[in-house]
């Protein structure tokens, strides 16, 4: 068997790359996918733990992340391309309206 | 090291490894495709952990629609490769080290927090019961998610229309 807490702790480290990567890229599609790398890190945690506690609760909850994530993909790249259209430019340096 | 404890530390390395190649690749295509490594490492980890449904939508969702959707407006926007920023000194030099120590600080708590739970012995027909939940119990929340995914098309053509 292996032990629940190696799964939580790939869980952390992925989760971790999730967040360098989404402060370290500047295209903003590349960002997209770190904030997606992140909540796979987040299921992974869920259905460790569901299957520690011997409940299926915690599935339920994976089912609903990958739902959201969906919708959030969705509207997300419908955004990436309005930003793209107006802007000629994926570089998140270059979207900065509401800078001071 | 017994069979399921070697197919945990290869799916684990090609999973950390397709998520470092996400970060390190500059071209968005490659890193688009090495997050399909990662959900597809994921998905047997999901199988690993008797998980069969999830680990299905987990490939039929998540690297089939969801990746096929990135991969598609990468496409569309002819996107480039990134252009090379000079991160700035006091960000590499007081950045990465905090980084990596959070990394770290986060893997040894949650591991030690962690490390007296065993797995139990998984429901018999899982998948029947994660249903029974679903439509029972979380029915009400199963429901709303339709109209989240409604809500979202029409979110998604009203922005990507070319004249609003």
């Amino acid at each position: 068997m292996v032990p629940i807490s190696y799964y939580i702790t790939l869980s952390a480290i992925l989760f971790g790359l999730g967040v360098a990567g989404f402060v370290f890229k500047r295209n903003i599609i590349t960002i997209f996918m770190a904030i997606e790398l992140m909540l796979n890190a987040v299921n992974l945690a869920f259905v460790a733990f569901s299957r520690a506690l011997g409940q299926l609760q915690g599935q339920v909850f994976v089912f609903f992340v990958i739902v959201v994530a969906a919708a959030e993909a969705a509207v997300g790249l419908g955004i990436v391309i309005l930003i793209a259209r107006n802007r000629k430019s994926l570089n998140v340096e270059r979207v900065n309206l509401l800078k001071l | 090291m017994s069979v399921q404890l070697t197919v945990f530390f290869v799916l684990a390395a090609i999973a950390v490894a397709g998520a470092v190649s996400l970060i390190v690749q500059r071209h968005p295509i490659h890193s688009a495709l090495s997050l399909i490594v990662v959900m597809a490492a994921l998905a047997g980890l999901y199988l690993l952990l008797e998980a069969e449904f999830i680990a299905a939508i987990q490939i039929i969702v998540y690297a089939g629609a969801i990746m096929v959707l990135f991969v598609f407006v990468i496409m569309l926007l002819n996107a480039g490769s990134e252009e090379r920023t000079n991160l700035s000194r006091t960000a590499f030099y007081a950045g990465v080290p905090l980084a990596i120590f959070l990394l770290l600080e986060l893997a040894y708590r949650v591991a030690r927090g962690s490390a007296s739970m065993v797995a139990q012995p998984s429901p018999a027909a899982a998948t029947r019961g994660l249903s029974m939940l679903l439509f029972q119990d979380f029915v009400f929340p199963f429901e709303a998610t339709s109209i989240l995914i409604l809500i979202a098309i029409l979110g998604a053509i009203v922005l990507a229309k070319r004249d609003v």
